[in-house]
Order: structure tokens, then C-alpha cells, then sequence
């Protein structure tokens, strides 16, 4: 394939891939915690209609773009509520809590379907702009794709180097132990589920937001259980999220692109992908990592005390 | 100084389960009421149509267990697997391949008589979900890979699948265009109960629940299958079959799905067309936990969550409400009857500071 055109397809690949990556960090969060959060696909939608339509309503994409986030953890909550007050199933919630929150998105999104948004556009940076290939692939994107750039190595560093990060993964690796040592295993996973909810919802804003400047039911398709399935392939590591979901990005772009051009392949086999993708990456993840990597008390309940 | 004391409960709850049952469904009621009243639709007018839509008439009646058939067969499949803690969420797919299977049958023998082509039908409709559900029992058992994202993704994949075909080429000739397959000839349309618009599907499912519950409950495997649902190192410990006997519940939900999907096709849709992918597969997932994987509940709940589809689509019609709305109260009814099972497991005790202080 031509450098003409590889060069806008890495570019889209790093555009589509950003609101995997926000959702995949933030569902990496809430798992450091100890927390199994399936719902990341309903809290995206959430995230994506409360920005779009917030943004809508004040004319400001920035605090769209922040309520949708916070929207999300308020459905983050409600997984906390269900897992962490009453003790329930983290699987079966988290199913619930995406077949809830796709349904009240489309449900309250329906009659916005077709309506035109308020968003970000893409800006170049100085000078960065200007550096050949690389320029044109990571400088000529909307701000909320440079707020990612930052946003693994600031959760890197926080895991690795805060206390409050230590407190988090300790939770999710050995809560009984985490609680004898004094700390406050509830407390700490409810940080983990809401702010791994907000990120989330960032995700789906940035959809609503930055990658479609509309309305439209089910916009999220499947990209939250692609990004689920990306925080086992990362091995719970920021960086290699990174690399994860902007694989994913490029596939998404390219089949967009196959479609566009009008080629003879099945348009419907051509969307089988990303999801056949995802499986493979999924096989080939854990046969080298073998999932050795995820929290113990991943998706494990703490009994409440006597 | 707490005022609330958790303890774990020695007795079972009983009738009490019940009790919250009936809280927890009718929270979800009032919870997605309130989502109407938002919407500026009268929530007491919508309530009682989505009763009388789902179970106010001999109609809405027969509606609503028609579409309890495809559910409660996927659920009793789901809940094998759940059983033994697999997280089979892939039913949807499963539905949609054992739709493909039983088309496929249909469009290579269109000349057989009823009794060789339902038969025919059964077999490759089980085939195709059992194959659908055995791929990520495989990559599970062998690979280690996590049978959540497996089994969804192969929902996805499945649903274009049925897409790619009535679209290309099975699409009918003379369909005008829309993507369906030709309707199937009656030699392939399982028959209708005696007067009613009822199908021998129901019966179907009244034998198949009687095996379930035999198999479950009478057979080393069914015991073997409860008992590493339980606890996997005992299972472990007593060399059960770990391996074999996720295949085992894999491969029987598949099937069970799969005829889910033949079923759907032959004796409601008369043909292959997206529009049977509804989402049964995932309202199945609702009906086999809200049951607590029971045989009889499941075939109870089914019947009310169809029901609630069924006055879902009233509301649609009346009051313009979306369709999203019963994902909502799906959703709804999920969450809290989940967080109701709590009441299974503990007590809350009220606890006056002075005694605490005393006791102590």
C-alpha cells in the first residue's frame, strides 16, 4: 500500500483507538481495585449521550465533555451499589448494568438520533506538527487525543509511585490482608469503580464529542467490550493499552475505509473485524501472559463483617 | 456505633425470597416509570397498558408465551453454563446460528416432507449453536482465554453472519428486495397447538425441561456438573472431568439456543430475516439469574420478562415510547433483584448504641 495512504490511516487509527483507550484505562482502574465492571459498554453510552447532549444544551463541548464522565460514574455507582453494598455477583451486574445503560441512552438519545452536535475539531500543534510522518499522525488531532497522550503515563506513575495507588492494587490483590493493615478495602474499590467509571464516560464523550458530530443510537457498538477484552491483553499495563487500542483504531479505520472505497467484500464481513480481532488478540495474549497478571481478588467479593 | 449489624444467615429465607422478589421488580417498575414521567408519558397509564398489553387478554396472553418459548430455551441452556460458573453470554449468537443451521436445511431440501425436514431441521439448527458454543468452550479449556469476551464477540459475529447470508446469497429472488429468505414451505413450519396460536414449540420445551431436570438431578454428570458449579477444587479434588464437562454445558446450551433459533424461524418468522435477533439471548441471561438457575422459576420468569416485551411493544404503539425502554426495565429488574439476593445470604439486624455499648 502506498505512504499516501498509510499515513491518514495511522492518523485515524490513533483517532478511532482514543475512545477505546479512555475506556480501557478506566476499566483498568476499576479491576486494580479488585472490581469486575462488564458494564463499561453501557456507561460509554451513557458518557456519550450525557456529553452530547449537555454540550448540546450549554454550548460548551468542555463541560460536555466532563458530565459525561461524571454521568458514567453515576452508573459506575450503581455496579459499586449492587457489588460492593449488597454483595451481588460482579459478572451478572456488570451485564445488567450495560443492558440498562444502553437502553437508557437509546431511550433517551432516541429523539436526538439525527441531530447535529457541537464538538471538537482538530488542531495541530506547533512546531510537533511539522515533524515528518509523526507530525501528520499524532499532531494533527482534536485536544482530547493529546489529553490521552498523558493520560498512561500519569496512571503509570500513579500505580507505581502514590500511596493511594499502592492502597488501590493492594485492595485488589489481597483485600483480607489490605484490611488488617488498616485500609479501607470498601472505600478504596468504590475509588476504583467511580473513577474508573469516569474515565469510561470520557471515552464515550470523546465518540459523541470528537468522532461523530451526531447522534445516533447504539454509537458505542461494541467498543466497550473491546476495550474490557484490550485490559486482559495489556496485562493491566497502561502502555501496552496504548498499543492495544490503537491496533484496534487502525482495524476499525481500515474496514471504514475498505467499505468507503466500495470494495466487493461483504460489508457485514468486513465488520466481523474488529470482533474476530478481538479474539485473536484475546488467544494470543493469553497463551504468552497465560492472564497470570490480573489482580487475585479480581471479581471476588469481600465478605461484609460480622 | 452502628445501628445496623450484618450477619450471615443461618436459616434459608423461604417464602421471604419471595417477598423480595416482589420489592425488587416492583422498584424497577417505579424506577423505570419515573424514566417515562421524564419523557412526558402519564406513568400510571403506561403501567397499566403494559398489563394489559402483556396479560390482560387471551391474546396478549398467547403473545407473551410465544415469545417466553425462545427465551425460557435459551435460559435453560444459559443456565447449565452458569451452573458451573462459565460465563456464557453468547446465547444471542447461539440463537442466531441455530436460525442459520435450520435455514440451511430448509433451502438444501426444499422438497422434503414434514417428518424427514423438522427432524433435519432440529439436528442442524442444534449442531450449528452447539459449534457456536464450543469454540470458546475450546479456546477457554485449552487457551485459557476468558469466555466473556469470547462468547460476546462471537454474538457480534454471528448476528452479520445471518446478515452477510439474507442479504447475499440466500437473499430470495423474489422478496423485492428485502433481506429475507424465501418463506418456508409448510413441510418446514412446525405445527400450531389445536385452535390456538400457540406452537408444538411449547411442548418442546415441556420435554425438555423434564430431561434438564433428570439430567441435573438424577445423573452422575448432572451431579458432577452442580457440584464443580460449587466449588471448582473439590471438583478438582475428586477428578471430576473439569475440561469435559465445560464442553458438556457449552455444547448442551448451544444446542438448547440453537433450537431456540429453529423454533423462532419455523413456527413465527417462516423464514430467515434479521428481525428475529431481538436479543433473547441476552433477556435469557436475566431469566436464568433472576431465577437463581431453577427449573421452574426460569420457566415463570421467562413468561414474565416476555411478557413485559410483549406490553413493551403495546407502548411502543400507544404512547410512542422507544423500544430502549425495555432494555431498561430488563436492566432494571437485574440489578435489583441481584442486589435482593443479598437478603438470602444475610440478616440485618438493628442494633441500639446502648446495648453495643454494654455488650462490649
Amino acid at each position: 500500500m502506498p505512504i499516501e495512504l498509510i499515513i491518514p490511516l495511522l492518523a485515524a487509527a490513533v483517532q478511532s483507538g482514543t475512545p477505546i483507550l479512555y475506556a480501557t484505562l478506566g476499566e483498568m482502574i476499576t479491576e486494580k481495585s479488585g472490581v469486575l465492571n462488564l458494564g463499561v459498554e453501557g456507561m460509554m453510552m451513557v458518557g456519550a449521550l450525557s456529553a452530547f447532549w449537555i454540550s448540546l444544551a450549554t454550548g460548551s463541548p468542555w463541560l460536555g465533555f466532563l458530565m459525561g464522565g461524571v454521568c458514567a460514574a453515576m452508573l459506575a455507582a450503581v455496579h459499586g451499589l449492587v457489588c460492593l453494598g449488597f454483595q451481588g455477583n460482579q459478572v451478572v451486574s456488570g451485564l445488567a448494568v450495560t443492558i440498562f445503560g444502553v437502553g437508557l441512552a437509546n431511550y433517551l438519545g432516541t429523539p436526538l438520533v439525527g441531530t447535529q452536535g457541537i464538538g471538537f475539531s482538530k488542531v495541530s500543534l506547533p512546531v510537533l506538527a511539522d515533524i515528518p510522518v509523526l507530525g501528520t499522525i499524532l499532531f494533527h488531532q482534536d485536544v482530547l487525543v493529546y489529553l490521552s497522550f498523558g493520560l498512561p503515563v500519569l496512571i503509570w506513575a500513579f500505580f507505581r509511585y502514590t500511596s493511594l495507588g499502592l492502597h488501590l492494587r493492594s485492595v485488589g490483590e489481597n483485600p483480607v490482608a489490605a484490611a488488617t493493615a488498616g485500609l479501607n478495602v470498601i472505600g478504596l474499590r468504590w475509588l476504583g469503580v467511580l473513577l474508573g467509571g469516569f474515565l469510561v464516560g470520557l471515552g464515550g464523550a470523546y465518540l459523541s464529542l470528537a468522532y461523530i458530530h451526531l447522534w445516533t443510537n447504539g454509537l458505542t457498538a461494541g467498543r466497550g467490550w473491546i476495550a474490557v477484552a484490550l485490559v486482559i491483553f495489556a496485562f493491566w499495563r497502561p502502555g501496552r493499552a496504548v498499543f492495544g487500542a490503537y491496533l484496534f483504531g487502525g482495524v476499525m479505520a481500515f474496514q471504514l475505509r475498505l467499505q468507503a472505497m466500495g470494495t466487493d467484500i461483504p460489508a457485514s464481513i468486513l465488520m466481523m473485524l474488529p470482533y474476530a480481532l478481538t479474539i485473536l488478540v484475546l488467544i494470543a495474549s493469553t497463551m504468552t501472559g497465560r492472564g497470570g497478571e490480573a489482580p487475585a481478588a479480581l471479581a471476588v467479593n469481600m465478605e461484609p463483617e460480622e | 456505633m452502628r445501628l445496623i449489624r450484618v450477619t450471615k444467615r443461618t436459616e434459608p429465607l423461604g417464602w421471604g425470597s419471595v417477598l423480595v422478589f416482589c420489592a425488587a421488580l416492583g422498584l424497577s417498575l417505579s424506577l423505570a416509570c419515573a424514566a417515562l414521567a421524564v419523557q412526558g408519558v402519564a406513568p400510571l397509564r403506561a403501567l397499566a397498558l403494559l398489563w394489559e398489553g402483556g396479560f390482560g387478554s387471551t391474546w396478549s396472553l398467547e403473545d407473551s408465551l410465544r415469545k417466553a418459548i425462545p427465551i425460557y430455551l435459551c435460559a435453560l441452556g444459559v443456565s447449565f453454563t452458569f451452573r458451573m460458573q462459565i460465563w456464557n453470554i453468547g446465547a444471542e449468537g447461539q440463537f442466531a446460528l441455530g436460525a442459520i443451521g435450520a435455514a440451511w436445511a430448509v433451502l438444501t431440501f426444499p422438497h422434503l416432507p414434514a417428518v424427514a425436514l423438522l427432524p433435519l431441521m432440529m439436528l442442524s439448527a442444534g449442531a450449528a449453536g452447539a459449534f457456536w458454543a464450543l469454540i470458546p468452550a475450546l479456546t477457554k479449556v485449552r487457551l485459557g482465554v476468558n469466555e466473556i469476551i469470547s462468547t460476546l464477540m462471537l454474538n457480534y459475529i454471528g448476528i452479520l453472519l445471518l446478515n452477510y447470508l439474507v442479504y447475499g446469497p440466500w437473499r430470495d429472488p423474489a422478496g423485492r428486495g428485502f433481506p429475507m429468505t424465501m418463506e418456508y414451505p409448510a413441510a418446514a413450519q412446525i405445527g400450531m397447538l389445536g385452535g390456538t396460536r400457540l406452537h408444538w414449540g411449547l411442548v418442546l420445551c415441556v420435554v425438555l425441561s423434564g430431561l434438564a431436570w433428570l439430567f441435573l438431578n438424577k445423573t452422575r454428570l448432572g451431579y458432577e456438573i452442580r457440584a464443580s458449579g460449587e466449588s471448582l477444587r473439590t471438583a478438582r479434588y475428586a477428578f471430576m472431568p473439569y475440561g469435559f464437562l465445560v464442553f458438556l454445558v457449552m455444547g448442551i446450551c448451544g444446542m438448547l439456543a440453537g433450537w431456540a433459533g429453529f423454533v423462532e424461524t419455523s413456527a413465527v418468522a417462516h423464514r430467515l430475516q434479521p428481525s428475529i435477533l431481538v436479543g433473547y439471548g441476552y433477556t435469557a441471561i436475566v431469566v436464568a439469574w433472576v431465577a437463581r438457575l431453577k427449573i421452574g422459576p426460569m420457566a415463570l420468569a421467562a413468561f414474565l420478562l416476555a411478557g413485559l416485551r410483549v406490553g413493551v411493544e403495546v407502548l411502543q404503539l400507544e404512547l410512542r415510547v422507544p423500544a430502549a425502554f425495555g432494555h431498561i426495565l430488563e436492566g432494571l429488574v437485574l440489578l435489583t433483584v441481584l442486589a435482593g439476593q443479598f437478603f438470602h445470604y444475610y440478616r440485618l439486624r438493628l442494633e441500639w448504641p446502648v446495648r453495643r455499648a454494654e455488650g462490649r
